[in-house]
């Protein structure tokens, strides 16, 4: 039994009040001035994310060696910020870029952190990311794709799952890398799927989330990339959505932020991995909402099993309409038109999240006036949390349109409609227009 | 502290070095994302190439990975080589451990030192597994969250065993802070995984009783909610028809009728078929009553519209599940 007087507080009650008390002293300024003010307030100050990021594309201070390992990620992060906010690089810096990115290739494929380093897929991901958002046929046409294709499949374990770099780690994100870069480039096939969905089946946790392995906590950023690949692959419907949904939808805090997992605190980051999340589980909302009337009436037992017996002994190809859309035939899918047609169509349904409180967090407690984007008050901006709460801030501003990338509704905009950034994929991250020259670009004229 | 570093010899200086050309970095001629490297960072790294291109796999090597790792343990690619080096002569894998606790002091959060912990710690056995857990208890206690740290310590319970006392450090951990999330994912990992308890249905009836407890004691604590929803993970039936599971709800709804836990969990058991009688009836009834919604709308409903109400950030949320209400339910 607790002593008399107020109960003493937990670490995590502790921290999650200092935060709170921060956020919500900055919103307390929104509050007290005019509409005026208000809008200046919430203004995207774009020349200022420009001078940070174009400074940072040529030369780094020395500080910045810890990410000596993670050169194309810096790249990836500053590029597809300006691309969000629909501005580009000059032709000698874009040039240079990709010549830097064709030295961090490895002549076995896959692309390593730095020239000489070994191929890694997390890097990987990001220089493939990085030169589809450069665009143009120097950028796209540098990448090996035969050679990258072998890479993958070196990285590939028998579990199903890959690794990081040879003899490296396995977890959920080297399989969203893996799948996402080839998806992309058109080299995604039966093989390298084979047993990608069990695996990452095997990482939802009994909280909905997914987790970077089996038996972890279901975490923000695998959840992002465990559902996106699982979507790339055509097994997503092998995940229990509604438990997933269920699961992101509560990581959106009085903060009006995102968490990454329960009862941690508030982070801009995982606007674009939970609000991505949400988007993509918004433009899935049928398959959720299938599965969510087996569940009705403890129906769900003769339909799908829980996920312990299900990852013993499903095998791919044992439930071909495992991942199947409604309505759609199996023949008609090929694996790397799923992106592209993840696409077409209306969203059945409105956003699922709080669009708006979300874009309130990113102005105005991830914004950093001198530039960049932080995780929260009291932190310091860098590129990492720039790119994600930009795009984080473009899956809000489009989750309200009904077609893909369609300009949306003032009234979902907060601050200036001059806020509004480029609309991205949201299963590669990258920019839409930059997606659909790829595309076409890797599957070439047919 | 170290004080090495303020010592340190350039390897240009070192005689037993001498014999190697350093590589530098083929950046090229107009480089991006430069780092403006420092000199001695610049130097080991040209050091640490010449190493790896020639694939010297030798005790210097050892020596010069131990140095580049102490600036960068970020770089992968030093990590890597740095085993085959181990393997190759045969070396110490204990003080490799000690090695890799000092570099984790100051990056408990690095991909690679968990990697190489894993690595070390597989060769050595079951011999490592207390090792091991004594390692993550330490990382935990200065960061009870930390995500790789929990996932090592799941792999080595998995891989070499140590699972005796598992339970009552959860238990410990869970003392000092019922909202450490970590925890609770650990106490069901262990209640699911270990050989020593029998199973999630062994344990099924005394976990519950202690999830509510805690529930009751922080009803706004999400994890021990999740937890409850875990422990009947696969069968809705069995969540259904327990009775300690709705009286949990109801209990809670009694000293707060807005806590939102409570609410989503009593829509969830009505949507897999609860059939509310006595108390709940009247309880839902107020409910009904507080959001206006018209008498003979059905219980799910009404609930949804209190959890818009109440928990305006899911609204849409929701919103749409009242909007896939199935029509059979109360
Ligand atoms: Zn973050």
């Amino acid at each position: 039994m607790e002593p008399s007087g107020a109960p003493r507080l937990t670490a995590t009650q502790q921290e999650q009040l200092r935060v709170e008390q921060r956020v919500f002293d900055t919103y307390r300024v929104l509050s007290d001035v005019s509409p005026h003010t208000q809008s200046l307030i919430l203004e995207l100050w774009r020349d200022k994310h420009m001078e940070f990021l174009t400074r940072g594309l040529r030369l780094l201070g020395p500080s910045y060696h810890v990410l000596d390992a993670n050169r194309p990620w810096i790249c990836y992060w500053i590029l597809q910020s300006i691309a969000l906010l629909e501005e580009t690089v000059d032709l000698q810096l874009e040039n240079d870029i990709v010549d830097f990115l064709y030295r961090c290739q490895d002549t076995d494929g896959g692309y390593g952190g730095g020239p000489g380093q070994l191929a890694h897929l997390a890097t990987t991901y990001a220089a493939v990311n990085s030169l589809i958002t450069l665009g143009g046929e120097k950028a796209l046409s540098s990448i090996n794709r035969e050679k990258m294709h072998a890479f993958l499949l070196r990285m590939k374990h028998p579990s199903g799952a890959f690794r990081m770099h040879e003899a490296g780690e396995m977890d959920v994100r080297a399989c969203y890398t893996a799948v996402s870069v080839a998806s992309i480039l058109n080299i995604l096939d039966a093989e390298l799927v084979q047993n990608v969905g069990d695996y990452i089946l095997s990482c939802q946790t009994f909280e909905g989330g997914i987790a970077g392995e089996p038996g972890s906590e279901a975490h923000g950023g695998y959840t992002f990339c465990g559902l996106a690949a699982m979507i790339l692959i055509n097994r997503v419907e092998l995940l229990d959505l509604p438990a997933l949904l269920d699961w992101v939808a509560f990581r959106q805090g009085v903060e009006c932020g995102f968490q990454g997992r329960v009862n941690k605190l508030v982070d801009g980051c995982y606007s674009f991995w939970q609000g991505g999340a949400l988007l993509l589980l918004q433009r899935l909302s049928l398959s959720v909402e299938e599965q969510l009337k087996v569940s009705y009436f403890g129906r769900e037992k003769e339909m799908r099993s829980g996920h312990d017996s299900a990852t013993s002994n499903l095998h791919e190809g044992e439930r071909p309409d495992a991942g199947l859309r409604p309505g759609r035939e199996l023949s008609n899918i090929k694996l790397n038109d799923i992106g592209f047609s993840f696409l077409e169509g209306e969203t059945a349904c409105g956003p699922l999240f709080h669009s708006i409180a979300l874009q309130q967090y990113i102005l105005l407690c991830s914004q950093v006036l001198e530039g960049g984007f932080k995780d929260k008050p009291g932190k310091h901006r860098d590129f990492y949390h720039t790119c994600y709460c930009l795009s984080g801030l473009s899956v809000c501003q489009y989750c309200r349109s009904e077609d893909f990338g369609e300009s949306p509704p003032p009234s979902g905009i907060l601050g200036p409609y001059a806020n509004l950034l480029e609309p991205i994929h949201p299963l590669f991250n990258v920019v839409l227009d930059r997606y659909y020259e790829a595309h076409s670009f890797f599957t070439g004229p047919s | 502290m170290d004080s090495d570093e303020d010592e340190r010899v350039p390897f240009s200086r070192r005689p037993e070095w001498s014999d190697v050309n350093p590589v530098p970095q083929d950046d090229g001629p107009n480089p991006v994302v430069a780092i403006a490297y420092k000199d001695d960072f610049r130097e080991t790294m040209d050091y640490f190439r010449a190493i790896y291109q020639s694939d010297e796999r030798s005790p210097r090597a050892l020596q010069l990975t131990t140095e580049t790792i102490r600036m960068n343990p970020g770089n992968y690619t030093v990590w890597h080589f740095r085993r085959l080096v181990l393997e190759e002569i045969n070396a110490d894998l204990h003080e490799e451990l000690d090695f890799v606790a000092h570099v984790a002091e100051g990056n408990p959060k690095n991909y690679q030192i968990w990697h190489h912990r894993r690595w070390v710690s597989e060769k050595l056995g079951t011999k490592a597994a207390s090792v091991e857990l004594q390692f993550t208890k330490k990382i935990l206690a200065l960061d009870a969250k930390n995500y790789h740290a929990w996932s090592h310590r799941l792999w080595v319970l998995e891989t070499l065993g140590g699972w005796e006392d598992e339970l009552e450090y959860c238990d410990k951990l869970l003392e000092d802070d019922i909202f450490n999330n970590s925890a609770w994912n650990q106490r069901y990992f262990i209640m699911t995984r270990s050989p020593v308890l029998g199973g999630l249905q062994a344990v099924r009836d005394s976990e519950v009783s202690y999830t509510v407890k805690a529930i009751l004691s922080n009803p706004p604590n999400e994890s021990p909610w999740r937890y409850l929803r875990g422990l009947y993970k696969g069968d809705h039936k069995l969540l259904v028809t327990d009775t300690k599971v709705s009286s949990l709800c109801l209990e809670v709804l009694k000293i707060d009728p807005n806590c939102v836990f409570a609410l989503s969990l009593l829509l969830d058991l009505l949507c897999y078929g609860f059939e509310p009688s006595g108390e709940f009836t009247s309880l839902i009834g107020g409910l009904k009553h507080s959001s206006g919604d018209t008498l003979d709308a059905k219980f799910a409903n009404t609930i949804c519209c209190v959890l818009e109400r109440v928990d305006p950030m899911r609204a849409n949320y929701w919103a749409w599940r009242r909007s896939k209400l199935p029509t059979e339910v109360y």
